[in-house]
């Protein structure tokens, strides 16, 4: 129990039913090639890890430090392309290395380091407003970039290349399916994926439960208090934009081995920027579990749910404006409606609507600005 | 601005009274990034072709955006879902229009004119309306807390489009332009797209009834006091908060008419329209000083030219074109071209 | 017998987690000019501008010609509170920079919605009272001197009859001659029967205006009584103000 308790930096759910959603959620995950056999099944809980991740490294941007940035997917494109670009450029004999993959990340991570470091320094010092706007614009300047320069990045259609041999789907271990899952590249990737994750979320639980953490947050709830009391939040910002540029860069790496394929759409389009807002509110910010909730949730929903949602249209057919609102087409409209609900009413979403419930006392406090 | 002030506190003879001159300098950028182009281009005709779809790409960029910049000076709201009212008026014109076909169908002049301007009418009316109530629900409840707001805002643009999917479906939809507005008008060599100069002529009226309004009526004055001192403003004895609801809904009715004007230059529309748009709106009131109604009419026609003038001499470089325009005029005044005091 | 025009009864206000007025009871008289004295921190801007609403008293009550406009009883909104007759010219004087002097006298007339509607014989006045704002008249405000942006926005606060005047700190970093100019201004309008509550450091000021005075210390009046008495008591001064008359001049 200390030993979990270590693990998870002493941040616990803090909820008798938080723990067991992320239980399941965690096994769900951990068991998946043997629990649900099929590629969808894999693709899907690929895609969970991959944004917890991505999600996780927005939440420490602005669940814990208050800041509003549409940057983010610039710094996943960033890792997608550097191992995409890697792969494809130092492949010998259309062989992929190891070595190249790490070429790959390690120039990604540092591009990643170098943009948000400049970012951080020349916006941070300005209005939030203002940081938003041109995160915005910066982040579609790269959109452009990247389809622009099809030479390097394969432009509208993308690069698609090889992962090293062991990662590779073709590669089998072994020809008899153990306990109902194919040993092949596809498992070995996965369970990269699924390793990483944890190592990621785990680091980041740590970062967020340090002393740094709660410069974080103290900044965030008050920063002329905060500067007040001598600690320069320039500084602390700029880090905290820089640590969740490298995470959201590792995700974007971890996308681009699973997916072996990469474009402006899969990393960089504006729709992803939109799906981590909603699911870093609705599953809580500032609480790191809210996006592990949040992203299997949405992820399962938006694979899923289409079908679920399909009963429901097939009731109302005929129904002029009434069957385009269920239309499964449609459910961004509902989830939406969740997150405006939720960033008035639930700031902490999920997570902190459950903590609160287990423990009748205030949910851990999030970004709430005003005051005199 | 402008002075040379030397007046010598305190005493009452040797005052000096100061000179309050009118700053031309971002005024004059607009002629200047003219004419710098004409050699680059070369030929006259083209010149004229591009500057006055410049214009026109400009003076629509501003129609959308002063009330964005207005809205923000006003209350220090920033609506990160503006853009919903830009694609509400855009499809409503291809709904009014749609149902006026024999109207645009026709070969007069005044009947087409007519139809457009019932479409705008309408798309004005049903986008401030939209607006009212996204003050009402989204904003008011919201307000003073930035962060909040900037999510809010952005959940009210994701439920907007959506729900314009779910009225008009999902699909990219035409917005032909009426009969006589096709086309172009000849000078000399130069073609001149008739739908542009009607672009330019209704920014103008725009822009001088914003004029008019701001500065010769009391509501105007208000507005421009409300946007340097708020506090001051309600000790004077005003409820601001009933004039920022107006000025949203105006806002917003603007948007709308930006809208229709917009998909009538692209001649169809997509629900994504209102997303598109917003980066390059929120460039133009970065680049004009947040508040600033004359500074959004400058920096909207420095953006317009520059998109045409880079897409025609180096298209490549073109897409970034705005965001290098934004970044130069900050590195000249970091607060914008006409920055608003006290903010 | 003169009438109360304003009274605070227990007031405290808080800011956040500041605890900034801990019972603030005040009586301002009627056509009187009331000094509130008291150091730098002692609460008295905190009082101004809860009076006008635009931080609310967390306890005890304002009342205003006996309705109750602050407090328990009832919490206006500062536009409302002006519209009862209350004009205010904050520390930083309010001045909108980029309008013209013409432009924001108009918005102080709440009246008139065109300069032509606005009194004439009362705008004439104020030009005897305030020369600069007539050679000023269409320059932006924020131009003028220190000085003549206070004359301003006290112009403002009469441009229009007003039961209360809230004024805090006019003197604040103006030379001595326009401290005179001031001193001159202020006893006109007094001579209209005008209600004003001055808020003042400047102990000759204090003395050369004030019928009545109240001194602020710590968020509390701890003295409340007639200028005349405290002008005369050299040590209460030292006492409530650490300084005496002859320092402050």
């Amino acid at each position: 129990m200390a030993i979990l308790q270590r693990l998870l930096s002493h941040d616990l759910p803090r909820s008798r039913w938080l723990a067991i959603v992320l239980v399941v959620m965690v096994i769900g995950l951990a068991l998946t090639p043997f629990l649900f056999p099929g590629t969808k099944a894999l693709n899907v809980a690929a895609k969970i890890l991959v944004f917890i991740v991505l999600v996780a490294s927005y939440d420490l941007l602005l669940g814990y430090t208050g800041i509003v940035s549409f940057a983010h997917t610039m710094f996943f494109g960033i890792g997608a392309y550097g191992v995409a670009i890697a792969s494809t450029r130092l492949a010998v004999e259309g062989q992929v290395g190891f070595g190249a993959l790490a070429v790959g990340i390690g120039l990604a991570l540092i591009t990643s380091l170098l943009l948000s470091l400049v970012i951080g320094l020349f916006s941070l010092r300005v209005k939030a407003i203002f940081f938003a706007m041109i995160t915005l614009a910066v982040a579609s300047a790269f959109l452009t970039l990247a389809s622009q320069l099809s030479d390097f990045t394969g432009g509208e259609d993308g690069l698609t290349f090889k992962v090293p041999a062991l990662l590779q789907p073709s590669t089998s271990f072994s020809d008899e399916p153990f306990l109902g899952a194919t040993l092949d590249g596809r498992f070995a990737s996965y369970y990269l994926l699924f390793v990483a994750t944890v190592a990621l979320l785990l680091v980041m639980l740590r970062i967020v439960n340090s002393p740094f953490g709660r410069v974080l947050m103290a900044i965030r709830e008050n920063d002329f208090r905060a500067e007040a009391i001598g600690y320069r939040t320039v500084i602390y910002r700029t880090l905290s934009n820089v640590l969740a540029a490298l995470f959201a860069t590792l995700a974007g790496c971890l996308l681009a081995i699973w997916l072996r394929y990469n474009g402006p759409d899969t990393s960089l389009s504006f729709e992803i920027m939109l799906d981590i807002l909603l699911i870093v509110v609705i599953g809580g910010m500032g609480t790191m579990y809210g996006a592990v909730v949040g992203s299997v949730l949405f992820v399962l929903a938006q694979s899923y749910l289409q079908d679920l949602m399909k009963l429901g249209a097939g009731v109302v057919e005929g129904v002029p404006v009434l069957a385009q609102l269920v239309s499964p087409d449609r459910w961004l409209l509902w989830l939406g409606v969740l997150f405006v609900l939720c960033v008035y009413h639930f700031p902490a979403g999920i997570v902190g609507r459950l903590r609160l419930a287990a423990r009748g006392r205030a949910a851990p406090s999030v970004a709430a600005e005003g005051g005199p | 601005m402008n002075t040379t002030t030397t007046t010598v506190a305190g005493s009452a003879t040797t005052v000096e009274i100061p000179k309050a001159s009118f700053d031309f300098v971002p005024l004059a950028l607009v002629a200047v990034l003219a004419l710098l182009a004409w050699p680059l281009i070369g030929s006259a005709s083209s010149w004229l072709t591009l500057t006055v779809a410049g214009l026109a790409m400009g003076m629509i960029i501003f129609i959308i955006a002063s009330g964005l910049t207005l809205v923000f000076g006003l209350m220090d709201v920033l609506n990160f879902g503006h853009g919903v009212f830009i694609a509400l008026g855009a499809f409503v014109a291809t709904t009014i229009l749609g149902g006026m076909g024999d109207w645009t169908a026709s070969a007069s002049l005044w009947r087409n004119l007519a139809a457009v301007f019932a479409a705008m009418l309408v798309a004005m009316a049903v986008a401030g309306a939209v607006g009212l109530a996204f003050e009402r629900v989204l904003v008011r409840p919201v307000y003073g807390q930035h962060l909040k707001q900037i999510l809010i805002t952005m959940g009210g643009m994701i439920i907007g489009e959506e729900l314009i999917k779910v009225i008009w479906g999902p699909d990219q939809r035409p917005l032909p332009l009426p009969e006589a507005l096709r086309g172009s008008l000849l000078i000399g060599d130069a073609a001149i797209g008739k739908y542009r100069v009607l672009a330019v002529a209704i920014g103008l009226v725009v822009f001088a009834a914003m004029l008019y309004a701001l500065n010769r009526t009391k509501i105007g004055l208000l507005v421009r006091a409300g946007v340097q001192d708020r506090e001051m403003v309600e000790s004077l004895g005003y409820r601001i908060r009933r004039l920022f609801v107006g000025v949203f809904v105006v806002g917003s009715a603007l948007a709308g008419l930006g809208g229709v004007m917009w998909g009538l230059f692209q001649q169809n529309v997509i629900p994504q329209l209102g997303a598109q748009v917003t980066v390059l709106i929120f460039i133009v009131i970065i680049i004009g000083g947040l508040g600033s109604t004359l500074g959004c009419f400058v920096g909207a026609l420095l953006v317009g030219l520059l998109s045409n003038y880079a897409g025609f001499l180096a298209p490549k470089v073109a897409l970034f074109s705005n965001i290098g325009l934004m970044v130069v005029i900050l590195l000249w005044r970091p607060q914008g071209l006409y920055p608003v005091t006290n903010r | 017998m003169i009438d109360v025009l304003l009274k605070l009864d227990g007031v405290h206000t808080h800011i956040g987690a500041y605890h900034i007025l801990h019972g603030v009871d005040l009586d301002v008289p009627a056509g009187q000019l009331t000094m509130l004295l008291g150091r730098n921190g002692a609460g008295k801007t905190t009082t101004l501008r809860t009076i006008m609403g635009l931080w609310p008293a967390s306890r005890g009550e304002i009342r205003f010609d006996g309705q109750a406009i602050g407090g328990l009883g009832a919490k206006l909104a500062t536009p409302d509170i002006a519209q009862r007759g209350i004009a205010y010219v904050p520390e930083n004087m309010g001045i909108f920079a980029d309008l013209t002097v013409r432009e924001n006298l108009l918005l102080a007339a709440r009246n008139a919605s065109r300069v032509e509607q606005i009194d004439v014989k009362r705008l004439e006045w104020l030009f005897g009272l305030f020369p600069a704002m007539k050679k000023f008249w269409l320059y932006p405000a924020g131009k003028l001197s220190g000085g003549q942006k206070q004359m301003l926005a006290i112009a403002r606060a009469m441009i229009e009859p007003r039961r209360l005047l809230l004024i805090d700190e006019p003197s604040k970093g103006l030379a001595p001659a326009i401290v005179q100019n001031l001193i001159s201004a202020l006893r006109e309008l007094k001579s209209t029967q005008t209600t004003v509550l001055l808020v003042e450091q400047n102990f000759a000021v204090a003395k050369a205006l004030g019928d009545h005075v109240a001194v602020m210390d710590d968020g509390r009046i701890v003295h409340r009584g007639a200028m005349a008495e405290l002008a005369e008591n050299e040590m209460l001064q030292h006492k409530l103000l650490g300084l005496s008359l002859a320092a402050h001049q």
